[in-house]
């Protein structure tokens, strides 16, 4: 790190940063250390988890909420579908946005097609519920159809497809929703990694003869990989923590649960359970974090 | 030759547009969608999607009216002065169908009012072919407005928070009953607690303090993390790149446990803080990668100048730091602006925005009409500000692309 050279007392600098740690202190800390603790706790977050054994059923003890977090019925379905989510959404919006990237560098309206794919960046999820809902929606009895996707559907001669309820379908619709908020900040940020891709690089590759597609994947990949990575492990801890979409749109209903909203629908009703969702979903994005801490040192070893 | 090559270049390229116009033409449609709905009426909305004020539609009547009362009154029902059919306050006499067969077994002239063409013999068959009759003249004299008209009603029922049947503009002319009880009718139910007008200044009150705070605080720690020396500094900055990444759900609980003991739950007090807590680690990381990166040597100057670490912070480094102070500016308020969790659970009694919008909605899904408007007056300034300040926007989100 940079050599100091500012003349201080040993007070300064814990006046520069008393307001910021006093706040993450109380807003950020003891939090999480209290969700820790109340994991452990029954559903009012008084007493132990333990107490709210049944006897006769498999008991975990104090990890009672453990025991629900990691093989109840409705948290399976709920990490099977943010598995999904993971596997599906995060390669899908970084390719979505190196390839609006890659499109974008090309023509003269750059700007124009770019602030397009971006702009959904710009508004609430409750917002973007409230449009898709006009992409989405179904009408059963007759009449014609406001969704936009199922009157496309209906004119073409086909049956109308309930997107929301429809498990399975509903799932991949929701995806669709994220691909269309998220693959404007991966492009964004894969698009000014291709900028600094030097020309010189390119050209001198296409000279020796490369096709473009081996210009792609043998030079612009390799040098824009660590930003690559870095759209990657946000996607990654995104999409972990999914919640905002699958809340407006279904509710989690319908088969479409992922672990924040379940998280979500128990604070009120059982605290113990709910923190301890908490607590799985911070140790899900543990890796990552580090990770990122490691990517920051090395940044910083290179200053 | 050349234009050959041209040409030749031209149709290579051809996919390319195509492809990249196509693309963005899925992307904006949902949205463009939403914004042509808002300014429909609520039937329009109910009956018909949104493309269809591209094709409006057919108006109905013309061929019954053409078979039985063109060769008298004409195509567009003036050719008699004394019952010129596009009068509205003449059409405005029959309502309903039965009315007009009435009136039509009078005779005219001292003779039968329908000549050429007689009326379907059963009761019935003649009450349906007026009605169409019916229907087109009072298209003709201007009596039902145009199936594909646009209107400001959704808006207006928005930020006053109507909730009753018809629209808040039409109930304040009439006056009926719910509209006495809840509206004036006056300019004072922009302010009404159920409503858009409301909850935009609610939003302002969240947003603006939160904003502010989040940027002084941040730029005191960004500062002492740059260029001051204390112990701890590296692991404390490491610890600040890994909390970015805290999911804000975790917090919820032991926050609003800890509100609640201190008496705090639904006040402004508690959800700025709760925002800029959760903003900080992040504006941090920010403003120190930008504020290290400003050269030693103007640091250097002004302490061999005799400054000292407040006239470095105040002089030199807030002033040079305004690129970096827009960029997290803007990220920070779109973001508290948007947020609508942390706004729901400790401040549900002043509702914003994204709160209100949820509110507006009806159960039964009977005012998507009202709802398109709502999210419409939501986007209005996170939409300015992103299309205005884009260039800053982007560059915080490459500044420190680690938080989701």
């Amino acid at each position: 790190m940079m050599p100091t050279i500012m003349k201080q007392g040993r007070l300064a600098p814990w006046l520069y940063l008393a307001p910021a740690l006093l706040i993450m202190l109380v807003f950020i800390a003891y939090p999480t250390a209290n969700t820790i603790v109340l994991s452990f706790m029954d559903r009012t977050g008084s007493i132990t988890a333990a107490t709210t054994c049944v006897a006769g059923e498999p008991c975990w003890g104090m990890f009672e909420n453990y025991r629900y977090a990691l093989t109840s019925p409705d948290m399976l379905l709920a990490l099977k579908n943010n598995a999904l989510w993971l596997v599906l959404m995060v390669p899908g919006t970084v390719i979505a946005g190196l390839f609006f990237a890659l499109l974008a560098e090309r023509v003269r309206y750059e700007k124009i097609a770019k602030s397009i794919i971006f702009m959904p960046m710009a508004i609430s999820f409750i917002g973007a519920g409230i449009i898709w809902q006009f992409v989405y929606s179904i009408q059963s009895g007759g009449g014609a159809q406001t969704g936009l996707l199922n009157a496309i559907i209906v004119r073409f001669g086909g049956q109308p497809i309930a997107w929301m309820s429809t498990s399975t379908i509903n799932n991949f619709a929701l995806m669709v929703v994220g691909v269309w908020l998220w693959a404007g900040f991966c492009m964004t940020i894969l698009s000014a990694a291709l900028k600094n891709v030097p020309g010189e690089v390119l050209e001198a590759s296409r000279v020796d003869g490369a096709s473009e597609w081996q210009v792609f994947w043998k030079v612009t990949i390799p040098l824009i990989m660590p930003t690559l990575v870095v759209v990657t492990t946000t996607m990654i801890i995104n999409i972990l923590k999914i919640f905002d979409i699958v809340f407006v749109m279904t509710g989690g209903n319908y088969g479409t649960e992922v672990i924040a909203n379940r998280m979500f629908k128990l604070i009120v009703t059982d605290t113990g359970r709910s923190m301890a969702l908490a607590v799985l979903l911070i140790s899900l994005m543990i890796p990552i974090m580090i990770v990122n801490i490691r990517r920051f040192r090395q940044q910083e070893a290179m200053r | 030759m050349k234009m050959f090559s041209g040409l030749n270049r031209f149709f290579r390229s051809l996919p390319l547009h195509l492809a990249l116009i196509l693309m963005c033409l899925v992307w904006i449609l949902p949205t463009v969608g939403l914004f042509v709905t808002s300014f429909r009426s609520k039937e329009d909305v109910r009956t018909s999607g949104w493309w269809s004020i591209f094709a409006p539609k057919p108006i109905e009547g013309v061929a019954e009216y053409t078979m039985y009362c063109a060769s008298c009154h004409g195509a567009d029902g003036k050719t008699i002065v004394v019952a010129d059919l596009s009068d509205p306050s003449l059409v405005g006499n029959y309502s309903r169908s039965y009315q007009l067969l009435g009136m039509l077994k009078q005779e005219v002239n001292g003779g039968p009012h329908l000549k050429d063409t007689l009326l379907p013999t059963q009761a019935n068959q003649s009450l349906e072919v007026l009605s169409a009759v019916l229907g087109y003249t009072q298209h003709l004299s201007g009596i039902t407005r145009n199936a594909s008209e646009l209107t400001f009603s959704n808006y207006m029922d928005a930020l006053v928070g109507y909730k009753g049947t018809n629209n808040y503009q039409d109930d304040c002319k009439t006056s009926g009953v719910e509209s006495n009880i809840k509206f004036k009718c006056k300019l004072s139910d922009l302010l009404n607690p159920e409503g858009m007008g409301a909850a935009f200044l609610n939003t302002l009150m969240v947003t603006l303090p939160t904003t502010f705070l989040v940027i002084l605080f941040a730029a005191f720690a960004a500062f002492a993390f740059a260029w001051l020396d204390f112990r701890g500094r590296q692991w404390m900055f490491a610890l600040l790149v890994g909390l970015q990444i805290v999911p804000l759900q975790m917090t919820l609980v032991p926050i609003a446990r800890l509100y609640a003991s201190i008496g705090i739950q639904g006040t402004f007090l508690g959800i700025w803080l709760f925002h800029v807590g959760f903003g900080l680690p992040y504006a941090i990381y920010l403003m120190r990668n930008f504020i290290g990166s400003l050269p030693r040597e103007i640091f250097e100057s002004a302490y061999l100048d005799g400054a000292n670490h407040w006239k470095a912070f105040t002089k030199l480094v807030m002033p040079l730091a305004m690129p970096a102070i827009a960029s997290l500016g803007i990220f920070q308020f779109l973001w508290v602006w948007n947020d609508f969790l942390v706004a729901k659970i400790f401040l549900s009694s002043h509702p914003v925005l994204t709160v209100q919008i949820t509110n507006l909605i009806d159960p039964r899904g009977a005012n998507w009409h009202i709802l398109t408007g709502a999210a419409f007056l939501s986007f209005l300034i996170p939409m300015f500000v992103f299309f205005v300040f884009q260039k800053y926007f982007v560059r915080g989100l490459l500044a420190g692309s680690v938080k989701g």
